[in-house]
């Protein structure tokens, strides 16, 4: 049996005979620019169709709206004020006081202690305005919701220890869509894409110029970690792409490592504002295959700020079925045996 | 979070335009959640409750009304087909006969249902690639196939006898004769299982509804199912013999009264309100209701024919409403950030109160 939660190489938990070093990303959100050319590479690299209506949706810069089957970067905006601010420097200092992990059984490099080194760590003057901007991709969990719950097999852990979908196997029924903590994986459906396509539109004359096919329409889809480029060993497209290197790829235990350094120096110049998400394999998804420094809480972001993959209590939840089940039989039992006495 | 002075120098919007999207539903000003009476006021202070411009967090299962649908059939199949054995062991005929045809009719219905909803429902055959233990949804897969299997063999030769041997079997007669029974328990053996799990199949999930009702949703679906077939052979069966399903029935109701409340009481606060709220809420009160008065009618006087017909349809009536009811507060509580948000937060905090500073998502290094 596969470990259902904790620490772990999933690669080598999903026993391929040739590991290979995790890959993953590390978005720094700190230097994101909100250019979206990364929603743009991941369209065009894997052929993604059109999501949604190309409205504007009122949010910032963001009309992209979320994660789904055909979107697989979603760069988010969201413009804060003075008062905003202070409270995201104040959660983030909050984090560092509870003395937060330096977990992680393996230690490749220490964060360096340098950057905490005596410096001139007063804080900068507060902003009176800043925009957060943060490219959200598959976090590829080290346990993954989507692919526990995939009764196909058509989800798969590949060697890198990412999560691909085979969209030849998938059948579209959607447990996938739930079993996800973070909302990314979407069956690629009517609504979202297909509505645009052929017939309805035209007649309508609305019709906004000519859409390609659609591919892979009722299967669950989402990001592969560019996995077709990995087996080359290419970047992924969005990271190739960026132009701030906000998008880092690589094997995941530097990145995490590249992380943590940037953190602390982050916190040498009094911008307790920053935070890792994902870094920590003790959490409820045993740490993210793709790792963000975030400027405040995750929930700000659209991310759940305590995710923990179902599956983690299903040992307890068939455990209790079987014992609900065992009650319907008594109880049929009984019914059956009141009536003879 | 974009209303800021600097909204001034934008040019102005079309009145109940783009700024409505945010306000919509999901912001709900702190302090008001049901303050003007119409349900609990939440006994915690209301968690500082930022989101992504009200968006969702988590995405809802793709399921239509046909899941809902194949919860209550599925359930209504294996007890069912538990009381089929049961009159096939106690020498019940009738009762046999129409639990047989009722545990047939309702599994095949639901799977239908089942494969329809699937994207791609030419590939339903691809749930019988792999067994996946991690997966309810596949275990479920064989459980359903293993069910029908014996369930359909069994329903054969009722069919059979009830067409005078008409059914076209030949030299395979005696067979069917001879396998039929083997056949109703090995549907029988199965199912408690097609009754519940289909209630892993939700908790297994991260809507926040049916995750936190994990440990008390089996008990509930098990007694859903129970009053259901039993509220069903109650319809069909003549008095004499569905003793066995209104003592079936009763105990049904019971646990699903108690086990419902408990659920209510001991999941988060915040994740229950879809259970309260909306129509999954008035679903939820109506079954209660129903699966009262059907229980009552069964008690006091369910040997009566015509009120054993109505209290029938009462019980099944009230199963039906709760899986769709549960159904629909899941797919509700997927849809609002908060129910998402507030719960992950609160156990966070309390994890934190408790000393347990290590396992947090979020680190500052």
């Amino acid at each position: 049996m596969p470990q259902f939660s904790g620490p772990t190489d999933p690669a080598a938990d999903a026993r391929w005979p040739d590991v290979k070093p995790r890959k993953g990303f590390f978005t720094d959100t700190s230097i994101c620019i909100g250019c979206k050319a990364c929603e743009v590479a991941c369209k065009e690299w894997n052929h993604n169709p059109r999501d949604g209506d190309l409205e504007l949706l009122g949010s910032s810069y963001d009309n992209t709206g979320a994660l789904g089957a055909s979107t697989w970067r979603h760069v988010a905006f969201i413009e804060q004020k003075r008062d905003r601010i202070e409270q995201a420097q104040e959660t983030g200092r909050a984090l560092v006081n509870l003395g937060m992990p330096r977990v992680g059984a393996p230690k490749p490099v220490e964060p360096t202690p340098a950057s905490a080194a005596p410096g001139d760590t007063t804080p900068p003057d507060t902003p009176e305005f800043r925009w957060l901007m943060s490219s959200d991709v598959c976090k590829h969990c080290t346990h993954a919701g989507c692919l526990d719950v995939c009764p196909t097999g058509a989800l798969f852990r590949t060697e890198h220890g990412t999560v691909v979908v085979q969209a030849d196997v998938c059948n579209g029924c959607g447990t996938c869509v739930a079993g996800c903590p973070f909302g990314v994986i979407e069956r690629r459906q009517d609504g979202t894409a297909e509505v645009k396509s052929k017939d309805g539109e035209r007649k309508r004359g609305q019709r906004k110029g000519e859409q390609p096919e659609v591919p892979n329409l009722g299967v669950a889809q989402k990001c592969t970690l560019c996995y077709d480029r990995l087996i080359d060993d290419q970047t992924p497209a969005c990271a190739q792409t960026c132009p701030t290197t906000s998008i880092k790829f690589g094997d995941h235990a530097d990145l995490v490592a590249l992380a943590r350094e940037r953190v602390a120096e982050l916190h040498a110049e009094g911008r307790t504002e920053a935070r890792l998400y994902g870094a920590n394999e003790l959490d409820g998804v045993g740490g993210t295959g793709s790792v963000f420094l975030l400027l405040d809480e995750p929930e700000v972001y659209g991310l759940p700020p305590d995710p923990r993959v179902p599956t983690a209590d299903l040992p307890r939840m068939y455990k209790l079925a079987g014992l609900a089940a065992g009650g319907m039989v008594a109880a049929a039992v009984l019914s059956f045996l009141g009536g003879r006495s | 979070m974009t209303t800021s002075e600097f909204d001034s120098l934008r040019p102005p919007e079309p009145a109940g335009g783009r700024r409505r999207r945010r306000e919509g539903r999901h912001r709900r000003p702190a302090g008001q959640v049901g303050a003007d009476g119409s349900r609990e006021m939440p006994m915690v202070p209301d968690a500082e409750f930022t989101s992504y411009y009200g968006r969702p967090v988590v995405k809802p299962a793709p399921w239509g009304h046909d899941i809902a649908a194949y919860l209550f059939l599925g359930g209504v199949a294996g007890g069912s087909a538990l009381l089929a054995a049961g009159g096939q062991l106690t020498g019940r005929d009738a009762l046999r006969r129409n639990c047989r045809l009722a545990a047939i009719s309702a599994v095949a219905v639901g799977a239908a249902a089942l494969v329809h909803d699937l994207g791609r429902p030419e590939r339903f055959l691809n749930m019988l690639r792999t067994i996946k233990l991690t997966s309810p949804m596949s275990l479920g897969s064989w459980i359903l196939s293993a069910f029908s299997g014996g369930a359909a063999v069994a329903a054969a030769a009722e069919v059979d006898r009830l067409t005078g041997e008409r059914l076209p079997l030949g030299p395979l007669r005696p067979v069917l004769r001879a396998v039929e029974g083997p056949a109703g328990l090995e549907a029988a053996a199965f199912a408690p299982a097609l009754a519940v799990y289909t209630a892993v199949l939700l908790a297994d999930t991260s809507t926040p509804t049916w995750n936190a009702a994990r440990d008390e949703l089996p008990f509930v679906f098990v007694s859903s199912a129970s009053l259901a077939a039993s509220g069903l052979a109650m319809i069909t069966t003549p008095v004499a013999e569905t003793a066995p399903a209104r003592r079936l029935a009763l105990l049904g109701v019971v646990g699903d009264l108690v086990a419902t409340e408990v659920m209510r009481r001991r999941m988060d606060p915040v994740a229950a309100e879809p259970l309260h709220d909306g129509r999954a809420g008035s679903m939820l009160r109506l079954s209660e209701a129903l699966a009262v008065a059907g229980g009552i009618g069964t008690l006091v006087a369910g040997r009566r024919r015509g009120v054993a017909v109505a209290a029938g349809l009462a019980l099944v009536a009230a199963s039906a409403l709760t899986r769709f009811g549960v159904f629909e507060a899941g797919i509700a509580s997927a849809k609002d950030p908060r129910y998402t948000i507030e719960p992950q937060k609160r156990r966070l905090a309390a994890r934190r109160a408790a000393g347990v500073t290590d396992d947090s998502i979020t680190t500052a290094g």
